[in-house]
């Protein structure tokens, strides 16, 4: 009895990891998302189309975000279920990890450059 | 906790073992290499915090202005995006068990990698040659590194995509080369997500600054 149900268990698992559900639209439509998203940012940056550099760098940002997310649902195929939701689990854990260490670094260190004495401030100056 | 009572026997405690149930060969690959990729990603998350803080320190030698041509980068990502989908569809006909076909989708996705990386290399070089080395300031070290261990990543991916083929070649779609095939898949579709965050910050950032 109990085996049984256990073994049942691992096969719905086996076949729950969700890598078998990729359909050609499914692609096509990801190729699609991820060539306009790369394009615009792209064009932006060639043309100046934008008056400032912030508003650029900042939509060209919130593009490299959306498109992260593209590939992630059609390429990667992520969603809450795949593996239990232990790979979402990997995931989010992850983009913590990341968030932590790419702000924490870049704050930190832009700190201790504004805090440099004005000799270093000249040479890190652009 | 454990014990399961079957009343309709004898009434002696049956004990059963949570963990004692067997699993199909590969079950955990999957989460395993999903997991590898995430800790790949913490790699990428240090070598982009590094070129954060050092981004800006040219030490006057030359700037992301000087030495990116933005069309260059423009082809090269446009090759990365070309290989993702080329590979889709390498995935797409493995699931319909065509061989010959599945063979052709991943050789495409080979030779747009290997243009990737060919260009890739082209672009180093002719930096190199104009004086940019990794040694010139801490601005070309950041850079080196991280677009280095990309590229590094994409050739490995192309040894290991020439090594599956063979593989397929000789074995067939079976059930350990779809699975390693799988793997390679996400890992493909890993470094061109990787990438998306090379051209934003490296390239279009550093020319924007």
């Amino acid at each position: 009895m109990s085996t049984d149900t256990h073994a049942a268990g691992a096969h719905d698992h086996h076949h729950a990891d969700g890598h078998a559900h990729s359909t050609f639209s499914g692609y096509m439509l990801g190729f699609v998302l991820s060539v306009v998203l790369t394009a615009i940012p792209f064009w932006l940056v060639m043309s100046g189309a934008l008056p400032s550099k912030q508003i650029t760098a900042l939509v060209i940002m919130a593009f490299a975000v959306v498109q992260i997310v593209v590939h992630m649902i059609y390429f990667l195929h992520m969603n809450t279920t795949s593996e239990n939701g232990w790979s979402m689990m990997a995931l989010i854990f992850t983009i913590v990890m990341v968030v932590i260490a790419l702000s924490g670094s870049l704050w930190v260190m832009s700190h201790l450059n504004s805090n440099m004495m004005p000799i270093h401030q000249m040479s890190g100056m652009k | 906790m454990t014990v399961a009572v079957n009343p309709a026997q004898t009434g002696e405690p049956v004990f059963y073992l949570a963990d004692e149930h067997p699993h199909p060969e590969g079950w955990s690959t999957s989460l395993g290499f999903w997991i590898y990729l995430m800790s790949d990603c913490l790699i990428f998350a240090i070598l982009f915090a590094t070129f954060g803080v050092l981004g800006g320190n040219y030490a006057a030698g030359p700037a992301p202005k000087d030495l990116f041509d933005l069309n260059l980068v423009a082809v090269n990502t446009s090759m990365l995006l070309l290989s993702s989908i080329t590979y889709g569809f390498a995935m797409l006909t493995m699931q319909q068990n065509k061989v010959a076909q599945t063979q052709i989708w991943l050789a495409i996705t080979g030779l747009f990698g290997l243009a990737f990386i060919g260009i890739e290399l082209t672009e180093f070089a002719h930096m190199i040659h104009e004086g940019a080395t990794p040694q010139r300031s801490a601005f070309l070290s950041a850079f080196f590194t991280l677009v280095g261990t990309h590229g590094l990543h994409v050739s490995c991916g192309l040894i290991w995509l020439v090594t599956l083929m063979v593989q397929v070649q000789k074995f067939g779609l079976i059930e350990a080369n779809r699975r390693r095939l799988m793997c390679l898949s996400m890992f493909w579709h890993f470094l061109d997500v990787v990438w998306i965050g090379v051209f934003t910050f490296v390239y279009l950032l550093g020319v924007l600054r």
